[in-house]
């Protein structure tokens, strides 16, 4: 009775602590990350980083101000076109979501949601560069866009789905007309899941190099037009950490703190948006 | 008091259906571009395409086979990290760690899966592979370097680090996910095994056997297919060979990494045309993936569809 | 003294299911009238015929006539948005809108409805509406506040001034002391009475001393039947039907 007992006991103490090493486990690479970004980033991270443009290997200084405007552009550019578009359509998925559009839109929204980023990246390309014969902001910003739309339909119609039945009861009984009720009373109760949504999605493509590296294609001057290709600093971490250069692999370092800098005043907004809301 | 046949109501329906229409044609366009621009490919190569081994744009010879077996083997390789690691952690978190170490547990989760992907490639190819490299596939290879696994140089690159990285990526996502399968346990269930005088992994094993199993699956099965898609980091640290080798220690290649490397350099229509069916090729495979593990947590969790969406 | 609304024989479904059989009764002008009965009876399934709420609700029709100003409200040919705007409702959970301060919950219903009145006529009505729902005095300094903010009871009066705002002739109350403490339940009751003298209020309860306090008429409804309906104090009295008896001395519901 008793050794059975006491074999039952220590199996339960030898799989806890094994639970516990896995979490350990899991989260030990981030701190490795966060540490070795400071720790080798450092070196670098000076007020030219984000003022300077790049220069050619040996030369000291430089930055990647070039590349911080141009993600920028890029993402705004992508946000201007996927919000509406975004946003309207999960209302029609919430508000009105029930016939064969409906499937159809939520299916093709969850099969979006899974496409590897590098596709979006061949869909700009095909859709820019091959017509205009140049890589462009354009081609960039539309495969952002097409990562950044399936997440932000997604999260506007569950948001809108857990505004109570009476809010919209209480809009409709003082004689609101549906379509303002739902644009001005739904929407707005719902305002800042969607706007936490908006966030998570923006972060998400801040950092996207994939889909840019045949888009965008980068760039080591300041842009020049829409229709140019453009530099980010996701394109220049990566070509800097590629290249076989000591200098541009500390470059390369500081533009991943600055990169993931941005990620994350996005994310850990969106965080603090998420808790006042509940 | 006369009915206006809520015009606008009815407008303002059909503007946010002609949104909702326009999404389902950018997905549409997406599909058509990736065909229109693979067929010349399609039509020259054929089925060939997917068994030939031998990549070759100088001779006009493409085989994707290599890339097919790299991004499946890396994928797996990373599965097979992740799936303990992500469900032992959740199981811990959600089944014996204290209130107060839940939030902050899942937050610095939710900022690994944040970090952009070239920033693990960048980690990967400075941090990860010169200790992969010495503190573990060197005094592997000289002990165990007779197993084909384990075969061959050790330079660094490899199909092992492309793995390992992968893990450390989707772990965030199988943790959570697995997370929201042990909540759907109910609480009778497992104070019933506990009330019978059963230990706390008793119960776990027992409940997790009887429930989670599908879901957990399903989990499986979603970071599957984001470990498949993932480009950059996997680019920067599987050595980009494209040979098909069974040891671990060498250089492979991947679907994603090779468009990413090679689409610019393309030359020829047939060489880009190659690529984009690579593309059309990824695109199913993860479509396939992606959809399985939806219909599989959608049917146990409702909820995981938001974890999914992500 | 005329009738604000008049039902001739309504008689209304979800799905299969018949929920409400063949009504016929007259609502009064400025006053208040009760309707009540057992959980299931049909009670706010009635008055949210009144207004049309159950336009949204699928599977949901009716048959009858409802008269306002002299007009079947149940044909396509009056538009209901017109209508909610004569016919406010009250409901039973109070349900301020959530992101939104004490002074834009009672001003959005102008602003959205048009009718092109400028800021100052606004504020007046706010200030009108909150007065005529008794909760000004308390709110006055603080209209800034997140109308979730309140405590119940003063969500409640929140709501009905909101309602108010949009200068309706008829008030639909469903419940609206169920989900409140009694001294909110109170102030709310003394409300209702005021404003009885200038506004057709139907208000459903269970609560038979509720009805007996505030109301005018009353009318009785049981599975869907409207049994009897009187002037309160003969029907708290002396009841016609045997039913009523029943339901008034408590041996069912």
């Amino acid at each position: 009775m008793k050794s059975i007992s006491f074999r039952r006991r220590a199996t339960d103490r030898i799989m806890k602590t094994l639970f516990l090493l896995s979490v350990f486990l899991v989260i030990l690479p981030l701190f490795l990350i966060f540490f070795d970004l400071l720790w080798k980033g450092a070196k670098e991270l000076k007020w030219s980083l984000l003022t300077d443009l790049p220069r050619p290997v040996g030369e000291p200084g430089g930055g990647i101000a070039n590349g911080i405007a141009g993600t920028l552009t890029l993402a705004g550019l992508a946000m201007a076109g996927g919000i509406p578009l975004a946003v309207l359509s999960g209302i029609y998925l919430a508000e009105y979501g029930k016939g064969v559009l409906a499937s159809l839109v939520r299916f093709a929204v969850d099969l979006l949601a899974g496409v590897p980023s590098i596709i979006m990246g061949i869909f700009g390309y095909v859709l820019w560069v091959l017509p205009m014969k140049r890589f462009s902001a354009w081609a960039g910003a539309s495969a952002l866009a097409m990562i950044f739309i399936p997440i932000v339909v997604r999260t506007t119609e569950e948001m809108l789905k857990t505004v109570p039945v009476p809010v919209r009861e209480a809009a409709l009984a003082l004689g609101i007309e549906r379509w303002k009720t739902t644009l001005f009373i739904t929407v707005r109760t719902a305002s800042a899941g969607i706007i936490t949504g908006i966030l998570l999605a923006m972060a998400r493509i801040l950092g996207e190099t994939a889909p840019l590296l045949f888009t965008a294609l980068g760039n080591q001057f300041w842009q020049t037009g829409l229709d140019q290709p453009i530099a980010a600093v996701p394109l220049q971490v990566f070509s800097y950490a590629i290249s076989p250069y000591d200098d541009w692999h500390d470059k390369a370092w500081a533009g991943a703190v600055v990169l993931i800098l941005m990620v994350l005043v996005l994310s850990i907004g969106a965080r603090i948006l998420t808790r006042e809301r509940s | 008091m006369n009915s206006r046949g809520n015009i606008k109501d009815f407008l303002f329906e059909k503007t946010t259906a002609l949104f909702a229409l326009f999404v389902l044609a950018l997905t549409l366009l997406l599909f058509a571009l990736l065909v229109r621009e693979s067929l010349p490919a399609i039509r020259k190569i054929g089925a060939s395409f997917v068994t030939n081994t031998t990549w070759d744009p100088v001779l006009e010879e493409f085989g994707a086979l290599p890339f097919l077996y790299g991004t499946v083997v890396s994928s797996f390789l990373a599965i097979l990290i992740a799936l303990p690691l992500g469900v032992g952690a959740a199981i811990f978190i959600n089944e014996f760690a204290p209130d107060w170490l839940k939030t902050p547990v899942s937050f610095l989760a939710e900022l690994l899966a944040a970090i952009p992907s070239v920033i693990y490639g960048l980690w990967g190819i400075f941090v990860l592979l010169p200790i992969l490299r010495d503190h573990f596939m060197k005094p592997v290879s000289r002990v165990l370097g007779w197993i084909p696994l384990f075969q061959g140089p050790v330079y660094g690159p490899s199909m092992l680090a492309a793995g390992v990285l992968l893990s450390i990526m989707i772990v965030p996502f199988i943790l959570s996910v697995s997370r929201e399968v042990l909540a759907t346990v109910p609480k009778v269930q497992k104070e019933a095994v506990l009330s019978l005088g059963g230990t706390r992994w008793e119960m776990i094993r027992i409940v997790i056997g009887q429930h989670c199993i599908p879901g957990i699956f399903g989990a499986t099965i979603l970071g599957l297919g984001r470990a498949l898609g993932e480009t950059m980091a996997v680019t920067m640290v599987i050595g980009n060979r494209p040979d098909i080798v069974l040891s671990l220690f060498q250089p492979g290649y991947s679907m994603a990494a090779v468009i990413a490397n090679e689409f610019t350099e393309a030359t020829g229509d047939l060489y880009l045309s190659a690529l984009v069916e690579i593309g059309l090729v990824l695109f199913f495979l993860t479509i396939v993936v992606h959809l399985v593990a939806k219909l599989i947590l959608n049917r146990m969790v409702p909820e995981a569809r938001k974890g999914a969406a992500r | 003294m005329d009738n604000a609304i008049e039902v001739r024989n309504l008689s209304s479904w979800f799905g299969q299911n018949q929920v409400l059989k063949d009504i016929t009764m007259d609502i009064r002008r400025n006053s208040v009238t009760s309707v009540m009965g057992p959980s299931g009876c049909g009670k706010s399934t009635f008055i949210r015929c009144l207004n049309r709420m159950h336009d949204l609700t699928p599977g949901f029709r009716m048959t009858g006539e409802i008269l306002f100003d002299g007009r079947n409200i149940i044909t396509e040919k009056i538009d209901p948005v017109l209508l909610r705007r004569k016919v406010g409702m009250v409901f039973q959970q109070p349900n301020p809108f959530p992101r939104m301060s004490v002074y834009d919950n009672v001003a959005v219903g102008l602003r959205l409805n048009g009718g092109g009145k400028s800021r100052g006529e606004i504020a007046d009505v706010v200030e009108k509406s909150l007065r005529m729902a008794a909760i000004w005095d308390e709110l006055k300094d603080h209209l800034d506040r997140a109308g979730a903010s309140l405590s119940g009871g003063q969500q409640q009066r929140l709501c009905i001034a909101r309602a108010l705002a949009v200068e309706p002739e008829v008030l639909l109350m469903d419940e609206p002391c169920s989900a409140l403490d009694p001294v909110s339940t109170a102030k709310i009751e003394e409300l209702i009475e005021d404003l009885g003298d200038r506004y057709t209020i139907v208000v459903v309860t269970h609560n038979m001393q509720q009805a007996a306090r505030i109301s005018d008429s009353v009318a009785f409804f049981l599975m869907g039947v409207l049994v009897e309906m009187d002037k309160s104090a003969k029907m708290f009295t002396n009841p016609s039907d045997k039913r009523t008896e029943e339901y008034i001395t408590g041996r069912f519901g």
